[in-house]
C-alpha cells in the first residue's frame, strides 16, 4: 500500500526521488524485492518504484547502483513471473543506459549473459530492455566476444523484424556495436538470414528513405562495420549504390546536428582505405561543400555569451547551447571527413583546398581548445599534405607551418603522431615551408621525438630529420649530428622497429652526400659509422635494410678520405665482394657502385686502389657483372672495368 | 531488346513502325447483327451501328526510300514490333507505377524524341531514343538540341530520365537537362532562356545562360547520365552511373520538356524514359517525398476549438448514412453521437425502397413507387421520368425488368438474385464479395415480406397507365419494418459517379463490423455458380410475349422522346440516351456488344443517385451527401493541382486516405 503511495508521489518528480533516496527508501525497497516471502505484486512494486527512481538525475542513479541494485536486480530476473521479469528489466535498462553506470557490471557475473539471451524470447518488453542494455554494453571486443559466444546473433537477428519498432530500433544498434572492428562478427553475419533474407539485404531495406533517420543511420553503420571488418566488398553495390549515399545524405544540412556529426564521421571510416568510395563520395551530392557548413557554427564561448545577451533566453538560447555544445564535434567530424576523402586523391584534394576558407579553417582548428578538434583538424592537414602541389601553394601562403609547430609543442601522443607526420611531409626538399621551419629551430624537437616510447614517433621525428637532411648546408647536417649526438644515432640503428632503422640509414645517407660532407663527418664519426654498418651487414636484416647501408658505403666510398675507412678495411671489402655476387640484384647493383667509387680514376691513389681491388679478385667478379642480364647491373660493371683500361 | 537498325537508315525515324498494329486493333469495328430479324420499325434503333463508321483507313506503310534495302527492311521492321510490344508494355507498367497520379489523356508522359522537335543537325534511330550528331560540329553555332514528345506533367511529382552516352564522338560536347517548349533547338540545352543543361566536357550546370557553373564531373563514353525533376520544390538534380549530384537547379518554370545537346561528329546518345530499369534508384528518392508530403498532410493543423473537429466528422458521417437511406444505422449512430436526424424516418425508408428497387433492376416498380411516394417529382421532372424510363427499357433488354419478369417463364426467385447486381457497385476495387449476399438475402425477403403492396404496384404497371395518386399505403411501412435486421446490415450503397472508389471502402467497413462473415462468404460463392449457370443470356429473359412488351416500350419511350422535344426543344442528353438504348437491339448478343456497357448493372448508380438526388431536393435536402462532397472536391483539388503544376499531388492521392 505505501509503495502505490511512493509510486504516485515520485513519477515524474526528481526532487521527490532525490528526497525518497535520501530517505535511506533505496536498501528498504531492494530488501522487499529480494524477499521471496513478500507477494510478487509487493516485488512487482518495488521494482516499478526502482524504475521510476532510476529514471531521476545521474546522481539518482549513481546512490542506486552504490545500493548493488545492480545484483539485486538481475537476481529478480530469475523469478518466473513475467510482469516482475519486466519491471526488474525496465530498471536495469535505465540504469545501464546512463553514463555513470561502470559497463563492467554487466559482465561481473557470467550466468547473466546467457541468462538475458534466453530471456529474449519472452516478450516485446524483454527484447526491447534487454538489446537496449547490450547496445550500451558492449564498448570493447571482450564485451564483443562474450555476447557473440553466448549466441547473440543468433538471438538478436529475428528481432530485426519484429512488428515493434522500439525492437527493431535496439537491435540493429546491437549489431552496430557488435560488428565495429570485429571480423568475427562481421564475416557470421554476412552469412545469417533472416526469413529467408540476408541479413545484408535487410540493412539495406532499413536504409530507404522513407525510413526513420536514425533507422537508416544505425544500418548503414551495421554495413559499414561490416565492411571495414572486410566481410563486405568495398565494391558490393549494397556499399557503393546504398550506404555511401546513405551517410552522404545524412550529412546533409536537412538533418540534426548529431546525425550529421554520426554521418560524417561513419562515412570517413567506411571510405578511409578505399580510393573509389573516396572518388564517389567526393563527387555525390556536394559533399565537399555541403562539409563547409560543418563549420558555420559558433566556435567560442565568449563569442556566444555576447550574443546571448542580446536575444530572449526562453527560446533560442537553447539551441544556442545546442548549437555550441555541437560546434566542435561538428568541426572535428568534418575535418575527419576532408582527411578521408583527400587521402589519395590529388584532384579531391585540389577540390577541399578550394573550399571557401578552408585552409584558414584548418590553420584555426590546429589551435582550438577541444582536443578532437585539434587532432582531426591535424590529420585534414596531413592528408592533404600529401599533394606537392598544395605544399607548395595553400600550405605555404597560409603559413600552417606555425600553428603546426605550436601544436607539437606540448601536445598528446596521438596529436604528436599526426602533427609530425605532417611536419615530415612540410620539410620535403620542394616545400617552401622547410626554410622557415628550419628557422625556428625544430631540429631540437624531431630529436626529442626519437627518443619517444611510441615507435610511431620515433619514425616521424627520424623521418622528419631524414627529409630535412636532405640536400642540406653543412650547417644543418652538423646542427643535425650534434642535436641527435652519435650514441643517440646508433640507438636508433639498432632500433627494433624496421621503419625506424630504415629511417636512420636515409638520414645518415642524406648526411652523407656531397665530398666535403662526407669528409667531414667521417673524419669526425667514421668509427662509429663503419661499425655500424659493419653490424648491419652483418645481422639478420631486409633486403631494403641491407641495400641502403650498401648504399651509405657507396657514399663512404665517394669521400676523398673517407674512402681509406674502406680500402684499410678488408673485412669490409670482403662483405662487398660478397654482395657484389648475391643473388638480389639491387644488392649486387648497390656493392658495385660501391667498388666503382673506390676505383674511380681522377682521384688521388687510384691506382693503389685499383691494385689492391685486383689483386683481392673485383677485377673477376666486375667481369663476370659485365654478363649480367640486369641491364643496370651490367653498365655500372661496364663503367667500374673502364677505370682498369683507362 | 531494342533493334539495331544500320546506320544508313538512321533518317527514316519520322515513321514509328509501332503504331501501326494499334492503329489496325483501335480502328476494328464490330459486325453489325446480320441473321436476326426482328420486327422492328423504329428506323432510330439501327442508328448507331451506321453513324460508327471506321475512323480511319489503315495507313499505309511508309515508303522505303532505296528499293534494293526493302526486304531486309521490312524483316528488321517486323522483328523490331515484336521486341517493341515488349519494351511497350515495360514502359507502360514502369510509367505507371512511377506516375500513379498522372492523367496521360490530359497529360501523356514523354516516351521518345520527338522527330517533329530538333535541329537538322540531329539523327533519331532505335524508335527515337537514339540521338546522334550530323551535322558538321565546327562551331558552338553547329549545336544542336532534340526535346521529347511531351512535356514533364506535374503530376508526376518527381520525375526522372537517363541518357546513356554510347559515344563521346570527337569532343564530347554534350548537354543533358530540360528546355520550355520554343526554346532554340540550335543551341545546347541551358544556353537560353528557360533551358538547363549538365555539359560532358566540363562537368557545369548551365542554367539559362551561356556561361557554366562547376557541378559535377565530366561525363563520357560508357557513362549513364540521370536528369531528376522535383516538381513539388521545383528542383533538379542529375546522377552519374546511379549516384547523385546533388541540386543543379532551383526555381525552375513549368512544363519542361526532356532535352538534350550535341555538338561535334560521332557524339551518341540512348534515352530511358523507362523502357529499361533506371541505374539510380528513383523510387527511393520517391518515397522519401511522399513520406514527407504525407507527413504535412499528417499534421496539418485543424480546428483549433477542441471538439470541433470531431463534431464535423460526426455531422458528416450521419448525414451520408441518412443520404444513402441507411436508415437503421444513421439512428443508431446519431444516437451514440447525441445528434438529431434532419429527416423523418419514414422518408428515410422510401428512399431506400426507391433505391432498391432501381438498383436491383426493377425499374418500372421504382417508377411506380417514385409516383406514389412523391407524385409530383416525376411529373415536375419530366427528364428525369424520360432517363428513368430509358433505363427501364435497357433493363427490359436485360430481363430483369418486373413487367418483362412476369411474362418470362422464369421463377421471381431466380430473378431477384441477380448475381451480377451487387456487383455493380463495385467499380474495380472492390474486395467486399460479402456484400453480395447481403444484397441477394436482403432481396429474397424482401420478396416475401412485402408481397402484398408489390402485388399491388404490378397490377398498374401492367396497365402502364399515367400515375395514380395513391395514399401512402401502411403495408409499405409494414413491410420494410419487417425488414430492419436487414436494413441494418445493407450495406449497398449508391455511389455518386466520381466518388465510386469512395464510398465501397466504406461500405466495407461497415461490413467487417457484421457478425456473420464466414457464412457470408459461403453464400457469396454459390452466388458465384448462379451467375455462370446463367452465362448464356437472352433478350428480355427469352419470352417471346417480353420481347413484344419491350418492342411496344419502346415505342411508347420513342414517342415521349418526340413529344419532350416538342414541349421542351431538342435536348442532345435525352436523344443520344435513346439512342445508345435502342442500339442495344442491333446485335445477336447486346451483353458483348460496343454498348453492352448498358447492360451492366453497374450504369443503374447514376441512374439511382440521380433519382435520389431529386427526391432529397424536393424535400429541402442536399443533392449530395457533404461527406461525398468533401471527398469529391478533394480529388478536384488533386486534379486541379496537376493542371495548375503543383506536383505534391503526385503523393496525395485521396484513396490512400480511405480505409
Amino acid at each position: 500500500k505505501k509503495n502505490f503511495d511512493m509510486k504516485n508521489a515520485v513519477i515524474g518528480n526528481n526532487r521527490q526521488k532525490a528526497n525518497l533516496i535520501v530517505l535511506g527508501a533505496v536498501p528498504r525497497l531492494l530488501y522487499l524485492l529480494q524477499q521471496s516471502s513478500s507477494s510478487l505484486e509487493l516485488r512487482t512494486e518495488c521494482a516499478v518504484v526502482l524504475g521510476s527512481l532510476s529514471m531521476g538525475t545521474e546522481n539518482n542513479i549513481k546512490s542506486l547502483v552504490d545500493c548493488h541494485i545492480i545484483p539485486a536486480l538481475l537476481q529478480g530476473l530469475l523469478c518466473s513471473d513475467l510482469i516482475f521479469i519486466e519491471a526488474c528489466l525496465r530498471c536495469l535498462r535505465t540504469i545501464f543506459i546512463s553514463p555513470v553506470t561502470p559497463v563492467q557490471l554487466l559482465y561481473t557475473d557470467p550466468t547473466v549473459i546467457p541468462h538475458l539471451m534466453s530471456l529474449l524470447s519472452r516478450s516485446q518488453h524483454t527484447q526491447e530492455y534487454i538489446t537496449q542494455i547490450f547496445a550500451h554494453c558492449c564498448k570493447t571486443p571482450e564485451h564483443q566476444t562474450v555476447l557473440f559466444n553466448h549466441g547473440a546473433i543468433q538471438n538478436i537477428a529475428p528481432l530485426l523484424i519484429s512488428p515493434s519498432y522500439k525492437v527493431r530500433m535496439q537491435a540493429l544498434k546491437c549489431f552496430s556495436v557488435l560488428a565495429y572492428e570485429n571480423a568475427q562478427v562481421s564475416m557470421t553475419l554476412v552469412n545469417v538470414l533472416v526469413d529467408g533474407e540476408q541479413l545484408s539485404q535487410v540493412f539495406v531495406r532499413m536504409m530507404q528513405r522513407d525510413k526513420p533517420i536514425e533507422m537508416q543511420l544505425t544500418a548503414a553503420k551495421c554495413l559499414t562495420y561490416m565492411c571495414r571488418a572486410g566481410a563486405i566488398r568495398t565494391d558490393d553495390n549494397c556499399i557503393v549504390l546504398k550506404t555511401l549515399p546513405c551517410l552522404v545524405r545524412m550529412c546533409s544540412k536537412e538533418r540534426l546536428l548529431e546525425e550529421r556529426v554520426e554521418g560524417a564521421e561513419t562515412l570517413a571510416y567506411l571510405m578511409e582505405p578505399d580510393i573509389e568510395l573516396q572518388r564517389i563520395a567526393s563527387v555525390t551530392d556536394h559533399l565537399v561543400s555541403m562539409l563547409a557548413d560543418y563549420f558555420k557554427y559558433p566556435s567560442s564561448v565568449s563569442a556566444i555569451t555576447d550574443i546571448k545577451r542580446y536575444i530572449d533566453f526562453n527560446s533560442r538560447c537553447n539551441q544556442l547551447d545546442h548549437d555550441l555544445k555541437h560546434a566542435h564535434e561538428l568541426r572535428q567530424a568534418a575535418f575527419k571527413l576532408y582527411a578521408s576523402l583527400g587521402s589519395n586523391d590529388e584532384d579531391i584534394r585540389k577540390k577541399i583546398t578550394e573550399t571557401e576558407n578552408m585552409m584558414d579553417r584548418i590553420v584555426s582548428g590546429l589551435s582550438e581548445s577541444s582536443i578532437k578538434v585539434r587532432l582531426a583538424a591535424v590529420r585534414c592537414l596531413h592528408s592533404l599534405s600529401r599533394s606537392v602541389q598544395q605544399l607548395r601553394t595553400s600550405f605555404h601562403d597560409h603559413a600552417v607551418w606555425k600553428p603546426l609547430m605550436k601544436l607539437l609543442q606540448n601536445a598528446p601522443d596521438e596529436v604528436l603522431v599526426m602533427a609530425s607526420s605532417t611536419l615530415c611531409n612540410l620539410l620535403l626538399e620542394f616545400s617552401p615551408s622547410k626554410e622557415p621551419i628550419l628557422e625556428s629551430g625544430v631540429i631540437e624537437l624531431l630529436c626529442s621525438l626519437t627518443q619517444s616510447d611510441s615507435p610511431a614517433l620515433r619514425v616521424n621525428g627520424i623521418w622528419a630529420l631524414m627529409n630535412m637532411a636532405f640536400q642540406a648546408d653543412q650547417k644543418v647536417k652538423v646542427e643535425i649530428v650534434q642535436a641527435l649526438g652519435t650514441e643517440q644515432l646508433f640507438r636508433l640503428l639498432s632500433d627494433p622497429d624496421t621503419n625506424v632503422l630504415m629511417k636512420t640509414l636515409g638520414l645518415l645517407r642524406n648526411l652523407l652526400s656531397t665530398r666535403p660532407h662526407i669528409d667531414q663527418i667521417m673524419s669526425s664519426h667514421g668509427k662509429q659509422i663503419m661499425q655500424a654498418v659493419t653490424l648491419i651487414l652483418e645481422g639478420e636484416h631486409s633486403i631494403e635494410v641491407k641495400e641502403q647501408t650498401l648504399c651509405i658505403l657507396a657514399n663512404i666510398a665517394d669521400g676523398n678520405t673517407a674512402k681509406e675507412l674502406i680500402m684499410t678495411n678488408d673485412d669490409m671489402l670482403q662483405k662487398i665482394k660478397y654482395y657484389m655476387g648475391h643473388s638480389n640484384v639491387k644488392l649486387q647493383l648497390a656493392a658495385t657502385f660501391c667498388i666503382s667509387n673506390l676505383i674511380w680514376n681522377e682521384e688521388d691513389g687510384s691506382q693503389e686502389r685499383q691494385d689492391k681491388l685486383r689483386e683481392m679478385g673485383f677485377v673477376d667478379i666486375l667481369h663476370k657483372l659485365t654478363q649480367a642480364s640486369d641491364p643496370n647491373l651490367c653498365d655500372r660493371a661496364k663503367t667500374a672495368m673502364q677505370q682498369y683500361l683507362a | 531488346s531494342a533493334i539495331s537498325l544500320p546506320p544508313e537508315l538512321n533518317d527514316w525515324e519520322e515513321v514509328s513502325p509501332a503504331l501501326f498494329p494499334t492503329a489496325i486493333a483501335n480502328d476494328r469495328e464490330p459486325a453489325p447483327r446480320s441473321s436476326r430479324a426482328l420486327p422492328l420499325s423504329c428506323c432510330c434503333l439501327v442508328a448507331d451501328v451506321t453513324q460508327r463508321q471506321p475512323r480511319s483507313a489503315v495507313r499505309p506503310p511508309p515508303a522505303l526510300g532505296p528499293s534494293s534495302g526493302c526486304g531486309f527492311l521490312m524483316s528488321v521492321v517486323v522483328h523490331g514490333d515484336l521486341a517493341l510490344s515488349e519494351q511497350e508494355k515495360e514502359l507502360n507498367q514502369r510509367l505507371r507505377s512511377l506516375y500513379p497520379a498522372v492523367n496521360e489523356q490530359e497529360t501523356p508522359l514523354p516516351r521518345s524524341w520527338s522527330p517533329k522537335d530538333k535541329f537538322s543537325y540531329i539523327g533519331l534511330s532505335q524508335n527515337n531514343l537514339r540521338v546522334h550528331y550530323k551535322g558538321h560540329g565546327k562551331t558552338p553555332k553547329d549545336a544542336a538540341s532534340v526535346r521529347a514528345t511531351h512535356p514533364i506533367p506535374a503530376a508526376c511529382g518527381v520525375y526522372y530520365f537517363e541518357v546513356k552516352i554510347i559515344s563521346k564522338g570527337r569532343d564530347g560536347y554534350m548537354g543533358i537537362g530540360l528546355s520550355a517548349q520554343g526554346v532554340n533547338m540550335n543551341r545546347l540545352p541551358g544556353w537560353d532562356k528557360h533551358s538547363y543543361g549538365y555539359h560532358g566536357d566540363d562537368g557545369h550546370s548551365f542554367c539559362s545562360s551561356g556561361t557554366g557553373q562547376p557541378y559535377g564531373p565530366t561525363f563520357t563514353t560508357g557513362d549513364v547520365i540521370g536528369c531528376c525533376v522535383n516538381l513539388i520544390n521545383n528542383t533538379c538534380f542529375y546522377t552519374k552511373n546511379g549516384h547523385s549530384l546533388g541540386i543543379a537547379f532551383t526555381d525552375l518554370p513549368p512544363n519542361l520538356y526532356p532535352t538534350v545537346g550535341l555538338q561535334t561528329p560521332g557524339e551518341v546518345v540512348d534515352a530511358n524514359f523507362g523502357q529499361h530499369p533506371f541505374v539510380f534508384d528513383i523510387e527511393d528518392y520517391m518515397r522519401e517525398w511522399r513520406t514527407k508530403i504525407q507527413a504535412q498532410i499528417d499534421r496539418f493543423p485543424i480546428g483549433e476549438r477542441e471538439g470541433e473537429w470531431q463534431a464535423m466528422i460526426q455531422k458528416m458521417v450521419a448525414s451520408y448514412l441518412v443520404h444513402h437511406s441507411y436508415c437503421a444505422t444513421a439512428e443508431a449512430f446519431a444516437k451514440s453521437t447525441d445528434q438529431a436526424v434532419h429527416e423523418e424516418l419514414a422518408s428515410i425508408k422510401n428512399r431506400q425502397k426507391i433505391q432498391k428497387l432501381v438498383l436491383s433492376g426493377r425499374m418500372g416498380e421504382a417508377i411506380e413507387t417514385t409516383q406514389q411516394l412523391y407524385p409530383s417529382l416525376l411529373e415536375r421532372n419530366s427528364d428525369l421520368l424520360f432517363m428513368l424510363k430509358v433505363r427501364q427499357f435497357i433493363e427490359m433488354v436485360n430481363g430483369t425488368d418486373s413487367e418483362v419478369r412476369c411474362l418470362g417463364g422464369r421463377s421471381p426467385k431466380s430473378q431477384d438474385s441477380y448475381p451480377g447486381s451487387p456487383r455493380l457497385f463495385n467499380s474495380p476495387v472492390h474486395k467486399a464479395s460479402s456484400s453480395q449476399t447481403y444484397q441477394t438475402s436482403f432481396d429474397s425477403n424482401y420478396c416475401n415480406g412485402v408481397s402484398s403492396s408489390k402485388g399491388h404496384t404490378l397490377a398498374h404497371s401492367h396497365k402502364s397507365c399515367p400515375p395514380t395518386i395513391p395514399s401512402p399505403e401502411p403495408g409499405v411501412l409494414n413491410g420494410s419494418r419487417g425488414q430492419q435486421t436487414n436494413v441494418s446490415t445493407e450495406v449497398e450503397m449508391e455511389v455518386d459517379h466520381f466518388s465510386n472508389g469512395v464510398s465501397e471502402s466504406s461500405s466495407n467497413g461497415f461490413l467487417n463490423g457484421s457478425s456473420t462473415h464466414g457464412i457470408d462468404l459461403e453464400e457469396c460463392d454459390a452466388d458465384m455458380e448462379v451467375d455462370s449457370a446463367q452465362s448464356k443470356r437472352q433478350l428480355c429473359g427469352g419470352s417471346q410475349a417480353a420481347i413484344e412488351r419491350m418492342i411496344q416500350f419502346g415505342r411508347e419511350l420513342q414517342s415521349m422522346s418526340e413529344h419532350l422535344r416538342r414541349e421542351r426543344g431538342k435536348n442532345s442528353a435525352n436523344k443520344k440516351m435513346l439512342k445508345d438504348a435502342f442500339s442495344l437491339l442491333a446485335y445477336s448478343d447486346p451483353w458483348n456488344s460496343p454498348v453492352g456497357y448498358q447492360l451492366d448493372s453497374i450504369q443503374r448508380e447514376p441512374v439511382c443517385s440521380t433519382l435520389n438526388s431529386a427526391i432529397l431536393e424536393t424535400h429541402n435536402l442536399p443533392k449530395q451527401p457533404p461527406l461525398a462532397l468533401a471527398v469529391g472536391q478533394a480529388a478536384q483539388c488533386l486534379s486541379l493541382m496537376a493542371r495548375t503544376g503543383s506536383g505534391s499531388c503526385a503523393f496525395a492521392s485521396v484513396d490512400d486516405y480511405l480505409h
